[in-house]
């Protein structure tokens, strides 16, 4: 089986000399849950924006699905931006049209979907969420919560093969956070999580990767690199005061 | 559809004007202000005639004569213009309790002030029955250019994300003790309306990225949904017709 997703000796600087990847390497296969940690510029936005050809011009490659990203190749970035679902911290950058229905139909209707189909994929996504209640709503009349959820089926609706959330727990209330998880676990994708929030990453993925200085330093189960204190510790990556990843691992088997 | 709530010039009731389709009310306006406007000024009784007209259109769609009037006081700064064209009018003049009018002046004041008044009540009708939504949707059914209505759609969706920016901001301005009584106190005003500038095109660009992960070519889904039926334009054209009648009524008679 193909892999969801293979980023192979990717570089890339900025155009003002800053460089933010050094030969990132990175498998994802179909199913996996992987959190994608890191301090504050370590390039993990930086990686993020690669995986749908946003950002390019380095070297390396990139490779969705078995199909390779190429920028200069229009059709086949549409179906990368198809395949490469990703979800922003801020819902508000989203969530940009007047319903809440209107923006979840966004992305499949660029794809070239319309009408029944169109509508049926909308329920469809609106229901992984749990907001079908609300498609007539304007975001701006909605929860933070409901917000990202609703962010997260805009991208849904494109039927992804791996879904990339940045941040997604971040400015969450707690039960917000629990209702989160729990939607993102039921969702039959690849999940690239890209997190500051330890717990959750333990909570929801497996596997966790360490992004530092544009360089993947760790890749391993989840609970072992969270155990590993010195490892944190040399990547400005701390947990919570009074939180045992080994008691918290403990919990979830 | 809930987009309209929070503003100030719609109102949320159902009525047979509200169930309109909106471009038909969008061009019932236009077309009755234009042949308003067009009117020779000295026929009284065509004006007459208008108001009846907006009198019932109002009655239809169950608008209060107060509500309208508060709403119509938006038009008294141009009103205040006209009064001083009397006294600074040329040619013949007639005494009025001790004042001293140019006649041409008190038709150019009058002239100002009835096309004025029935352009104002005729447009909030239109914003009271029809939300900002169907505005828009209404004007890209009338082949509007989609240019526009895409910046309408954003300034919508945002307007009141921005206003929220703006009132966090004065509200961390007055915590930190700011307090502006004298003019030389604008400067924090100033400065954070630059901020605000900023905050806006970022997100601009943040947005931007965001739709373009969803695979946006640089064209907005055709909304969905019927246009207006053949009845409905031929009850919404009735508006028109009627002050055609009486415009020429009045200028052959």
């Amino acid at each position: 089986m193909k892999p969801s997703l293979e980023v192979a000796g990717l570089d890339y600087r900025y155009p003002d000399g800053t460089t933010a990847l050094r030969g990132v390497d990175l498998h994802i296969h179909r199913g996996e849950r992987v959190a994608l940690l890191g301090p504050n510029g370590a390039g993990k936005t930086t990686l993020v924006l690669h995986l749908n050809g946003i950002l390019h011009g380095g070297s390396g490659r990139v490779r969705v699905g078995g199909l390779d990203v190429d920028p200069s190749d229009r059709a086949r970035l549409t179906e990368i931006r198809r395949r490469v679902g990703i979800v922003f911290q801020d819902p508000d950058d989203q969530l940009f049209m007047p319903t809440v229905a209107e923006d979840v139909g966004f992305g499949p209707a660029n794809l070239g979907v319309r009408g029944a189909e169109l509508e049926a994929r909308v329920d469809e996504a609106l229901a992984a969420v749990k907001m079908t209640d609300h498609r007539t709503h304007t975001p701006h009349h909605l929860s933070f919560g409901q917000r990202r959820r609703v962010a997260v089926a805009t991208v849904l609706a494109m039927r992804p093969e791996i879904l990339v959330l940045d941040e997604p727990s971040s400015n969450l209330d707690p039960a917000s956070r629990r209702e989160l998880s729990q939607i993102l676990r039921t969702l039959p994708v690849t999940l690239l999580m890209v997190t500051h929030d330890l717990p959750y990453a333990l909570e929801l993925c497996p596997r966790a990767v360490i992004l530092d200085a544009g360089a993947v330093v760790a890749d391993g189960p989840t609970a072992e690199i969270l155990a590993d204190a010195d490892l944190l510790g040399q990547h400005r990556l701390e947990l919570p005061y009074g939180f045992d990843p080994a008691l918290a691992a403990a919990q979830l088997r | 559809m809930a987009a309209g709530h929070a503003h100030p010039l719609h109102l949320d009731h159902d009525s047979p004007v509200h169930r309109l389709a909106p471009e038909v009310k969008i061009l019932a306006t236009l077309l009755f202000t234009i042949i308003v406007v067009i009117t020779p000024r000295t026929e009284f009784l065509a004006f007459a005639g208008y108001g009846v007209l907006l009198v019932v259109v109002a009655a239809l769609a169950r608008v209060r004569p107060l509500w309208l009037a508060k709403r119509a006081s938006i038009e008294l700064p141009f009103v205040l213009l006209a009064i001083a064209l009397p006294f600074a009018g040329h040619g013949e003049r007639i005494t009025w309790l001790g004042l001293s009018l140019s006649v041409d002046g008190l038709y150019g004041a009058w002239n100002i002030f009835i096309k004025g008044t029935l352009g104002v009540l005729a447009s909030l009708l239109l914003a009271a029955s029809t939300t900002m939504r169907d505005l828009i949707l209404g004007l890209d059914r009338l082949r509007c250019p989609q240019v526009f209505t895409q910046i309408a759609t954003f300034m919508l969706r945002y307007i009141d994300i921005l206003a929220d920016d703006a009132r966090r901001m004065r509200i961390a301005r007055l915590s930190r003790g700011y307090d502006p009584r004298f003019f030389w106190q604008v400067k924090a005003f100033a400065v954070s309306i630059g901020a605000l500038f900023l905050r806006a095109f970022e997100r601009g660009e943040r947005v931007y990225l965001a739709m373009l992960s969803r695979g946006y070519t640089g064209r907005l889904p055709a909304p969905e949904g019927s246009g207006a039926t053949a009845a409905q334009w031929a009850v919404s054209a009735t508006l028109p017709l009627v002050t055609a009648a009486i415009a020429i009524a009045a200028v052959l008679r």
